[in-house]
């Protein structure tokens, strides 16, 4: 029963992609739109990535010196941990699942309102293609900010790592040692692809709860609650693999 | 013109709509009226597409709906207008956004015509000085009035109204429903009207459906119904004291 309805919400998910990523019936408007999503889904994350990226950067070299440094370690040991943890997974991984709660709820209780207040069917009516007048400009908007998110993510830890410099935990000169030592530029390249995938997994999964809702507003809070649970879940699953094959 | 022939239509295993044939005419407003659960709604529904019968044929002046491919219904569907019982006006754009937006995806028109042509349709509802208002910031009559003044921004042959007076006081109602009409009129559209206001059935129903358990019962104009000896129809048009006193005053 459970694989069954699986497979057919995975069926009404592959079908409503098929309806999105058509021809968009008027660019000019798509342009307006997609502009309006970068603006929604980006740049007002902007705020709360820097926010926890930098308090997480300084928790992390805090914690890595407290609990790993010795005097047995080099000094760069807590600038170096600090700079993987943030480039490897933080900035991509994490910082998408805290997106999924603030971007995915937004985005499926938006759409859901338009499907329960007949908003959908008034477009539909007037031959306007819903799916992809609405998701498109989402999924595309988000996979375009998203790589500036991470990039602002990883600055932001890197800043609050220093922070903790100003506390006494550790020297600027290690710190900074240890955030240049051994650096591998793949390792923002691989931040940067995983992102993208995770943000295409936010904007259409939780477009997908929110197109398919049907009764009231009852309906649109479960089908918000669904659509976090739900992209959270797929992008630790899609984690994994991503990180197995580009490593 | 629309015409249904023999629409059949069921939800699992329960009949909704059984053979319903009737002709709705260009230049009058034909209204669909029916108690809650009849399906009035469902027909209304099938007739624009939102769902599709099991059996039966909806000739849009000719043109069969039901069998015609996507992108002829795409057509079809540019010239329809439809105001929504919760007006369903889009909550992220203003007043005049929500009027040009279907100018803006389907018209060809400059940005400067676009915008005068939302100016004339919403001075026709009388909504002047609204325009930078958003849907949240007006009330019911005002919204449904820029429903209309959205659905006739192109011109349309077809005009869907799905219980236009829901919510609304019966002044507003009275004003909704004359500037339907007018609009019709004036457009030369084919008007169908979903409804069970009364006032509306004796005021604008120049062809009225009456449906009753998913069948088409009874079919004449308001004038008609006065004299009619539908004991269904009867019994759902005169429900109320004070209309049985109407119909008892109109026979003596």
């Amino acid at each position: 029963m459970l694989i069954t309805d699986g497979l057919a919400t995975f069926g009404r998910y592959i079908q409503l992609m098929a309806k999105t990523f058509s021809m968009p019936e008027r660019w000019r408007m798509f342009g307006k739109q997609y502009v309006k999503e970068m603006a929604q889904l980006g740049v007002d994350s902007i705020g709360i990535v820097l926010l926890i990226s930098f308090f997480i950067g300084a928790v992390i070299c805090i914690q890595i010196k407290l609990n790993i440094q010795s005097p047995w370690m080099p000094n760069f040991t807590t600038g170096y941990t600090t700079r993987e943890i943030m480039l490897l997974e933080f900035s991509s991984s994490i910082m998408c699942l805290i997106l999924s709660g603030k971007v995915g709820s937004n985005i499926a209780s938006e759409i859901g309102t338009m499907r329960v207040t007949q908003q959908i069917d008034a477009l539909e009516i007037m031959g306007v293609n819903s799916a992809s007048f609405l998701i498109l400009p989402k999924i595309a908007g988000m996979i375009t900010m998203i790589p500036f998110l991470v990039v602002f993510s990883i600055a932001a830890g890197f800043v609050g790592a220093y922070a903790t410099s100003l506390m006494g935990v550790i020297t600027v000169d290690d710190l900074t040692v240890g955030l240049l030592h051994d650096f591998n530029q793949w390792y923002v390249w691989m931040s940067i692809i995983k992102s993208l995938f995770f943000a295409f997994i936010i904007s259409s999964v939780s477009s997908f709860y929110g197109y398919t809702v049907s009764g009231g507003s009852f309906d649109v809070g479960r089908a918000s609650t669904d659509a976090v649970v739900r992209s959270s879940m797929l992008i630790l699953f899609a984690d994994i693999f991503l990180t197995a094959l580009l490593s | 013109m629309i015409e249904l022939r023999h629409i059949y239509k069921s939800f699992e295993d329960k009949d909704v709509l059984r053979d319903i044939n009737a002709v709705f005419d260009k230049g009058k407003t034909n209204l669909i009226i029916g108690q809650s659960g009849s399906g009035k709604t469902v027909l209304m529904k099938n007739i624009v597409g939102l769902l599709t019968p099991e059996r039966g044929e909806i000739l849009y002046d000719g043109r069969d709906f039901v069998r015609m491919s996507k992108r002829e219904r795409v057509l079809i569907r540019r010239e329809m207008g439809m105001i929504f019982q919760s007006a369903a006006l889009f909550d992220s754009m203003s007043v005049l956004e929500n009027v040009m937006f279907p100018l803006d995806m389907f018209s060809d028109m400059n940005a400067t015509d676009r915008r005068r042509r939302a100016e004339f349709c919403l001075s026709r509802v009388n909504l002047q000085g609204a325009e930078g208002k958003f849907p949240g910031e007006i009330s019911g009559g005002m919204q449904k009035r820029v429903a209309i003044a959205r659905a006739i921004a192109l011109n349309p042959k077809y005009l869907f109204c799905d219980e236009p007076n829901s919510g609304l006081d019966p002044k507003t109602s009275l004003v909704i429903d004359e500037l339907i009409h007018d609009i019709t009129q004036e457009y030369d559209m084919t008007t169908i009207i979903n409804t069970h206001d009364m006032n509306s059935v004796m005021g604008i129903g120049e062809n009225i459906i009456f449906i009753c358990d998913g069948r088409k019962e009874w079919q004449g104009s308001k004038d008609e119904i006065m004299s009619s000896t539908n004991e269904r129809l009867n019994s759902f048009i005169f429900a109320s004291d004070l209309a049985k006193k109407i119909k008892e005053a109109n026979t003596d």
